[in-house]
């Protein structure tokens, strides 16, 4: 047992007993006291029905009905936080998954993530994060039920456990812990707690069935789209057709007449159709004569933005974002150089659950009911567009009927606001799939050239990268100091031995928003690198394999799940047609190696099977992170097979999935997922596989038929040497 | 006034009559567990039976189904007793969960006309319903499990 009493730690949790006679344990990070006593006031209020009140800043409920309930502060969607979370915290009050109730949680000060900076779901940290944390409240709240136990059976509390939702004595007697929790909540904070070992986890690591999943299969769990409040009005938003237009004038007229239709208002977000029900608003919404002011986009299209970055990235040296020994020097001293640019395109989100929100303002507050990663910032955006302070909206998040960061943006939620303001009753304001995909905040493109150079025994000496696109985080998270992590972030990570190492940024923007999107940089720098190592191992005149472990020296990790991909695609014999292609990277401070086998016949790509092999450290539910890693590799074979977003008169071109492809089931390559065992801090494994599948599949392509495709996607290139 | 059964209960629904059945059924009906994701038939995500055979309800209007019979996730058994369900929480199935009412409402059609599909006739069946977590491996595993769930002698 690992005995944890460092002060700064404890001093974090704090006890209430609730009004009902129950625990409450609630934890607040230090420094970060500025907000609480209005979110405070905040979180006091009435929520809307079926959202429980939840104390705030608190991490645990037993209520004295033996019920208790884990308050999870990321967003659920689809990456396992709503079981991976609880686990932890299961695992040291002694109960079993099934006996928890989850409560999403309020904004709250406790709630922020110290590496996101907010109370954010994102950079895959959510298990990093909570690893100690979680564990620390449940062997907290263990601890003090043991020991309102022991005082009741006047024992020492070493003659008593918990176990299963109990704590028991030498006797074998019991107590739950609902018939405990309201003496242990005014018992003093333990001194020290004992967390268990990884050896004798019970929960920790074991492949158990998700929480949510019950609700998941008979239609009871309850997505934004779904909140239904009393005398709730449906609506629909019109945007402007060319990105960042406004509204120039309106005659709602006809619309106005229309069956059901309550109200038709101009919102800062686009002209709103409130009615009586979803269809009616979208009828009427198509009777609406808007005039739009196309504003400074309207001769924006896609080679206009490739030629801006390109024209950026000759003109300016960029920004250092990392500056190891002397690369020009080395450069010019190397036994081979070869220099490549790439260029990645914009991407759609695409989420299955389109952008929605549901507001409802009243006078003295606002309850917003969202699928958001972003509570505090959804929380402000909501207060501007009512009217009210911060602390005067209560932000109730929904399950997410995907993420992938398109929930980190709040652009859905202004006109639901301000709808609801305007009405004075609840309403939800749903984009259609159109509105979805052609007013998303896209994957940037990126510009990428790379230099690298390499000695007589094939050795890299030096490296040099330098990326032009725009930045995301400028434009959400301002100020940005130095160069923005999210278009950097595979690129300063480089795994491979190069004592001479540059990568620097240009900054462009392109005159439309841009978002984070499911690994953000490092699927354009991991395409580039990886592509990029396959084009030096050409050179050196090395098997792509061999030429990046003679790179990976002081590497061990990176290097094992080399090999172990390789071996279990059994590189260097694939069968006969078919091809394989590797690609290796860390990132989420997970480590992974993935080869792709194919074939192309008659210059048509078929993808046969993708082999992952992955060392994310501890694993809190292996069956989530095979889960992940798998739909991480179907979320990047989209991307690298079709996933393109084209721009023409500043409007974007793809509607909906007839135009914007993505993978269905019978496209699905044969996947083999290889966990590594490991007893290293938990990595990150919600995004981590996507990068990899885009240089895997073109390094495969190259060993085919020696062409090397340097953008992306692979549809309508062609897949022969010209 | 559309008369249409929907889960064994009669429903009397006050909605034009080109009101998608998807609409009919979330908004009026409340049973949201069907949902909409594209308006155009491309993505499942809103597949419900209709008279048992499995269909789009996002471009089906309520005129098109008076009278006739409908079965939603919410009417597919009322403990998640169904096969298809059993599997799915066995295999673990979903991740965000979105789409998957969807992909059971289409699962379970292809087991009622097929109760031993091979890997090309889940393909066939099921490659109108999109998942973009990226389910399909367990989808397919799980198919197989109903069909086994299903037999009479591998009844548990």
């Amino acid at each position: 047992m690992r005995s944890v009493s460092d002060p700064s730690r404890r001093d974090f949790l704090s006890l209430t007993a609730t009004a009902g006679g129950g625990l409450i344990l609630a934890l607040t990070l230090p420094g970060l006291t500025g907000r609480s006593g209005l979110a405070a006031a905040a979180a006091a209020r009435s929520p809307g029905p079926r959202y429980p009140d939840v104390q705030l800043n608190a991490w645990l409920k037993i209520a004295p009905d033996n019920s208790i309930t884990v308050i999870v502060d990321r967003s659920e969607m689809g990456q396992g936080v709503y079981t991976a979370l609880p686990t932890l915290l299961a695992e040291e009050l002694r109960v079993d998954l099934e006996a928890i109730h989850i409560a999403a949680a309020p904004v709250g000060d406790a709630y922020v993530s110290p590496g996101n900076g907010g109370q954010v779901t994102g950079t895959s940290n959510s298990v990093q994060e909570s690893w100690e944390k979680l564990r620390m409240a449940g062997a907290t709240a263990r601890t003090l039920l043991i020991s309102a136990a022991a005082q009741r059976w006047k024992v020492d509390p070493k003659q008593c456990r918990a176990e299963n939702g109990k704590v028991i004595n030498a006797q074998g007697k019991a107590l739950t812990y609902g018939e405990l929790a309201d003496s242990a909540a005014k018992l003093p904070l333990p001194k020290d707690v004992q967390l268990r070992p990884k050896h004798d986890f019970q929960i920790i690591g074991k492949p158990r069935t998700r929480i949510d999943t019950p609700g998941k299969i008979d239609g009871s769990a309850e997505f934004g789209l779904d909140v239904k409040l009393p005398r709730m009005l449906y609506a629909a938003l019109a945007q402007s057709p060319v990105l960042g237009g406004k509204v120039q004038a309106l005659d709602s007229g006809a619309a106005e007449k229309m069956a059901g239709v309550r109200k038709v208002l101009i919102t800062s977000s686009g002209v709103v159709v409130v009615a009586d029900h979803f269809w009616q608003a979208l009828k009427a919404r198509r009777a609406l004569n808007i005039t739009w002011d196309p504003g400074t986009n309207i001769t924006l299209d896609n080679a206009a933005i490739h030629a801006l970055l390109k024209k950026t990235a000759a003109a300016d040296a960029g920004m250092p974002a990392r500056a190891d020994g002397d690369v020009e020097a080395a450069l010019k001293s190397a036994k081979h150089r070869l220099s490549a640019a790439y260029y990645l395109p914009l991407l759609a989100h695409a989420t299955m659950e389109p952008m929605n929100c549901t507001a409802d303002v009243k006078v003295d507050g606002c309850d917003l009911y969202v699928g958001t990663q972003v509570q505090q910032v959804s929380q402000t955006t909501a207060a501007t567009a009512a009217g009210l302070a911060p602390n005067q909206v209560r932000v109730h998040t929904t399950l997410i009927g995907g993420g992938f960061g398109r929930r980190l943006d709040v652009d859905f939620i202004p006109a639901a606001v301000e709808a609801s303001r305007a009405l004075g009753v609840p309403v939800k304001v749903i984009w259609t799939r159109e509105d979805d995909m052609t007013h998303d905040t896209y994957r940037p493109p990126a510009f990428e050239e790379v230099s690298a150079g390499l000695d007589a025994s094939g050795k890299l000496t030096a490296w040099k990268l330098h990326i032009t696109g725009p930045s995301i985080t400028a434009r959400m998270f301002p100020p940005v100091k130095g160069v923005d992590d999210s278009v950097i972030e595979a690129a300063v990570n480089n795994l491979y031995d190069v004592p001479n190492l540059a990568v620097s940024y240009s900054r462009q923007e392109i005159g439309i928003d841009v978002g984070y999107m499911r690994s953000v940089s490092h699927a354009p720098n991991c395409f580039v690198i990886e592509s990029f190592m396959d084009e030096l191992a050409a050179t050196a005149g090395k098997n792509p394999y061999d030429f990046r472990l003679q790179q990976l020296a002081a590497k061990p990790r990176q290097k094992r799940v080399l090999e172990l991909a390789a071996a279990r695609a059994g590189w260097g014999n694939a069968p006969p047609g078919r091809y394989h292609g590797i690609a290796l990277m860390e990132g989420y401070t997970t480590h992974l190696a993935q080869v792709a086998e194919i074939s192309i016949v008659g210059g048509e790509l078929k993808v046969h099977k993708i082999v992952c092999a992955v060392d994310c450290g501890q694993m809190v539910n292996p069956r989530i992170v095979e889960s992940q890693i798998a739909g991480g590799i179907v979320f990047g074979l989209s991307a690298a097979l079709w996933g393109e977003v084209t721009i023409s008169g500043g409007r974007v071109q793809q509607t909906n999935f007839n135009n914007y492809r993505v993978l269905r089931g019978n496209e699905m390559p044969e996947l083999d997922v290889h966990l590594v065992d490991s007893n290293e801090a938990p990595g990150g494994i919600g995004e981590a596989a996507v990068p990899l599948v885009a240089p895997a599949l073109c390094n495969a392509i190259f060993t085919a038929s020696g062409k090397r495709l340097r953008t992306l996607p692979i549809a309508g290139q062609l897949l022969h040497k010209t | 006034m559309t008369t249409i059964i929907v889960n064994n209960q009669t429903f009397n629904v006050d909605a034009e009559p080109d009101t998608p059945l998807l609409w009919v059924l979330r908004d009026h009906l409340a049973m949201t567990g069907t949902k909409y994701g594209c308006g155009m038939a491309l993505c499942g995500a809103c597949t419900v039976h209709v008279d048992g055979a499995a269909t789009r309800s996002c471009v089906l209007p309520l005129s098109a189904v008076a009278g006739k019979s409908i079965t939603t996730i919410e009417g597919l058994s009322s403990d998640r007793s169904h096969a298809v369900q059993r599997a799915w929480l066995e295999i673990d199935v979903p991740q965000c969960g979105y789409c998957q009412s969807g992909q059971i409402m289409s699962a379970a059609a292809l087991l009622k006309n097929n109760p031993r599909p091979n890997d090309a006739d889940i393909d066939a069946a099921m490659s109108g319903n999109i998942c973009r977590c990226g389910t399909y491996p367990r989808i397919r595993k799980a198919i197989h499990r109903a069909a086994e769930l299903l037999e009479p002698d591998v009844a548990t």
